[in-house]
């Protein structure tokens, strides 16, 4: 299959960039392209111009700076799984490239592309919503900064302005006793989750949640934030019970439809199996001292 | 619609070529280098049936533009043998019988080959893992997890 034809244009800075996209309302960005070309291909995208970064130096990091772990939009999930930091301190970040697509996608995909292409099946959205991350947008007038929640506006469609480019993500450093997961139900290596639940925690002393965030995949029109689970679950100890609630009340946010992955009512229970495996999880990494 | 001119090393000899910008990495491979060796199989990034090495880095080559590929270092399974002794992987495929039809098998190797160079004695767990972009629909992937396993103990020797 052969995309339908474009101009292409690869600037060697972010500056660059912004400019070419503000003078083509029709324009894409090509970052890993492993979800963009593959829809090229199929003509579901047709973009005029199309904007490969990938030739901008200076995208691709993952370091700890001022209390935030800033990760650079075009690292590719090949080396946040290779990560040590990530993998040492960040053990939801760490599940999560760990079940998207397969090995050789993941050495071009990267987290910028996850997230601005806002796939509601992607993985990394409800990762970044239980973290509470901030993304950052370049654009003609500087950098801005979106709080996760306020990023993922329909299915394929972000706050950023077409004239915008996400250029970093921010995860706030973990500190005390915390940990996280993500888990996935996929049919197979690659497929899109049927249903997938992020979990981060933070315990305080006496082992009472303290802080908690709850993302679910590709169970509504949007990642969703289940901040009814949330709620329920802080203040508590992370017991069976109080597990059971916070996975009950995110079972009843998620609005999944029926395809041929499962039923609506296959993925809410499925959603409530997962919230429980995820909470649980995460618990047990922040008791064991992964913060 | 455009055009660009791109350098392309593929297997250690430079390629130079004007280009459209929708042509497809694997088509330039395969139709203006005449290197078939790499396969099409599904054209959708599922089946890792015309896997490539950019730079080290296996990947997708119906899933790329030829124009990214300006100025890398490409690798493809022609690439593999050298003045006529084969590479161990390929030595491994024939001995250990990991192919039936053929056809997954360039990909196979080429992802192996990657595989190898970041894990030279990965167990049978991470073979699996390393393979789980590339499709066999013949052999059950028991012989070539074992033909990976004979290259990975060849190139340690």
């Amino acid at each position: 299959m052969i995309p339908p034809s474009f101009d292409y244009e690869a600037p060697t800075s972010v500056k660059e960039a912004v400019a070419i996209l503000g003078k083509n309302p029709e324009a894409k960005i090509l970052a890993g392209g492993q979800s963009l070309i593959a829809l090229m291909k199929l003509r579901l995208a047709s973009p005029e111009v199309l904007v490969d970064i990938n030739k901008i130096e200076g995208l691709g990091y993952i370091k700890e700076d001022d209390g935030w772990l800033k990760i650079g939009a075009m690292t590719r999930e090949s080396d946040l799984d290779a990560s040590d930091l990530v993998r040492k301190k960040y053990p939801l970040l760490a599940d999560t490239p760990r079940v998207i697509a397969d090995p050789l996608v993941r050495n071009l995909s990267t987290l910028g592309g996850n997230l601005a292409h806002a796939d509601p099946a992607n993985d990394h959205p409800a990762t970044m919503l239980a973290y509470g991350a901030e993304l950052v947008a370049s654009g003609p007038k500087g950098e801005r900064t979106i709080p996760v929640e306020d990023f993922f506006t329909g299915p394929f469609e972000t706050s950023l302005a077409q004239d915008e480019l996400l250029t970093e993500i921010r995860i706030p450093a973990p500190d005390g006793k915390s940990g996280g997961a993500y888990v996935k139900m996929e049919r197979k290596v690659g497929d899109f989750a049927t249903a997938a639940v992020a979990a981060q925690v933070k315990l305080g002393n006496n082992g009472v949640v303290e802080q908690v965030g709850i993302g679910l995949t590709n169970v509504g029109l949007t990642p969703i934030k289940a901040t009814a689970a949330e709620e329920s679950l802080r203040g508590k100890e992370a017991d069976q019970a109080a597990i059971s609630e916070a996975a009950q009340l995110a079972s009843e946010a998620a609005e999944p439809e029926e395809d041929p992955r499962g039923s609506v009512d296959y993925k809410r229970a499925l959603v409530k199996t997962l919230t429980h495996r995820a909470i649980k999880a995460a618990v047990g990494r922040a008791q064991g001292g992964k913060s | 619609m455009s055009n660009h001119h791109i350098s392309v090393t593929v297997n250690g000899a430079v390629q130079e070529a004007d280009v459209d910008a929708r042509l497809l990495l694997v088509h330039f491979i395969r139709e203006d280098l005449n290197l078939t060796g790499t396969h099409i199989g599904c054209d959708t990034t599922h089946c890792g049936a015309c896997t490539v090495l950019i730079d080290g880095k296996a990947i997708k080559s119906c899933t790329y533009f030829a124009v990214q590929a300006d100025g890398a270092e490409v690798s493809t399974v022609e690439g593999l043998a050298q003045n006529g002794d084969l590479h161990p992987i390929q030595e491994g495929f024939r001995e250990m019988h990991g192919l039936q039809c053929g056809f997954c098998t360039p990909g196979m190797m080429i992802s192996s080959v990657a595989l190898l160079e970041q894990n030279p004695n990965p167990t049978e767990d991470e073979i699996r893992w390393g393979i789980s972009g590339n499709l066999c629909r013949c052999t059950g992937y028991v012989n070539i997890v074992k033909a990976v396993q004979y290259a990975s103990e060849k190139m340690q020797e």
